[in-house]
């Protein structure tokens, strides 16, 4: 994506620019306008830590299991598939296998942002743990490679205390208030996913794959143990890549 | 104990392709097709997710509170809603039809 600087100013400039040649076509930024960008992400998004611990705790984690999901594993979609998937009776390595391809993404958010951040060898295994939506997302935005440091670090850095600090006040909270199903904060995990998928839903490719996810997902609960559904909803991915490629193929030699 | 088990593995595997993106030369994956993948993938998931946790109770499929609190959702999400609005949006109707519902 990076190799072809010239396609679009906003986007990122080439990553391989020396420090001489500037970066043309991306304008100046306030190092504060960065800084309040990521701010509102990080606090926005870093407050839902809430709705986890809340969710956590309610499907029968203890508190200290809670926060060792948000310190640890920090990718909230991940840690949300892995609470309902033991709440679900899933046994351990189920559980964790669709959490961890839920996480896969994050691997191709490391690879963009590694050639927009230019980050040093060794900063890299600090650095690797806050590749998330979020901090890509803010980091994709920003003109200049300074830009985008500031914005994945304050990112990153608001993010993760906030997520950890809102997972512990939740995770105490639904101790606090025991039913939590009587306040609908079992809706939380859910929405939390709903919000996540809508916009990935932008052609038709998107919307058949979720379609025939949901179809597999719930239809196969009855017949698979759980956790096992969630993983074989994943192969509407490939089956509908695969039918469309078929599709184009047959229409290219012009039937 | 299990529970421990499914969170070490998780945190591990998790860290793991987050690193492995920041050291991996991009040319060895950013081919088209396992572009395309890897953004159908979250979008399979998710979507599977979205629908277990509404409709599903274990194995039994479930028609409760928890539908309308979505519906909500979806209504906060169509009107550009922030994130948090959307999620309490889920929270609150749920938990008001429950009320209602007895």
């Amino acid at each position: 994506m990076g190799e072809q600087p010239a396609v679009i100013a906003t986007q990122a400039p080439h990553p391989e620019a020396g420090p001489h040649v500037g970066e043309p076509g991306a304008a100046e930024k306030p190092d504060s306008a960065v800084v309040r960008d990521s701010l509102g992400v990080g606090i926005a998004v870093g407050l839902s830590g809430f709705a986890f611990g809340v969710t956590a705790v309610g499907n029968g984690l203890s508190l200290l299991q809670a926060c060792a999901l948000s310190l640890l594993v920090f990718t909230g979609a991940s840690q949300f598939a892995l609470v309902g998937a033991l709440a679900g009776g899933g046994n351990p390595v189920t559980a964790a296998a669709g959490a961890f391809f839920l996480g896969m993404r994050n691997a191709f958010y490391g690879l963009r942002l590694s050639q927009l951040l230019a980050m040093p060898r060794w900063v890299r295994p600090f650095g690797a743990h806050w590749v998330i939506d979020e901090t890509t997302a803010v980091t994709l935005a920003q003109p200049t490679r300074r830009a985008r440091r500031i914005g994945f670090a304050v990112t990153g850095l608001t993010l993760y205390v906030l997520w950890n600090l809102t997972t512990l006040l939740g995770a105490l909270g639904a101790e606090a208030i025991g039913d939590t199903e009587a306040w609908g904060l079992d809706a939380a995990g859910p929405a939390t996913f709903l919000a996540l998928l809508a916009p990935m839903l932008r052609t038709a490719t998107e919307r058949a794959v979720a379609a025939l996810a949901v179809l597999l997902g719930l239809g196969l609960l009855p017949v698979l143990p759980a956790g096992v559904p969630v993983l074989v909803a994943a192969l509407a991915a490939p089956l509908v890549l695969f039918v469309q490629g078929r599709r184009t193929t047959t229409e290219g030699t012009g039937r | 104990m299990t529970i421990w088990i499914a969170i070490a593995v998780t945190a591990v595997g998790c860290y793991a392709v987050k690193l492995l993106g920041l050291l991996v030369p991009a040319g060895v994956v950013e081919r088209p097709l396992v572009k395309r993948m890897a953004a159908l993938l979250p979008v399979a998931l998710l979507a599977a997710l979205t629908a277990q946790q509404t409709f599903a109770d274990g194995s039994q499929m479930v028609l409760d509170a928890k539908a309308a609190g979505l519906a909500a959702a979806a209504v906060a999400l169509l009107l550009r809603a922030p994130f948090l609005v959307i999620i309490a949006a889920a929270v609150v109707v749920t938990a008001g039809v429950r009320a209602i519902g007895g």
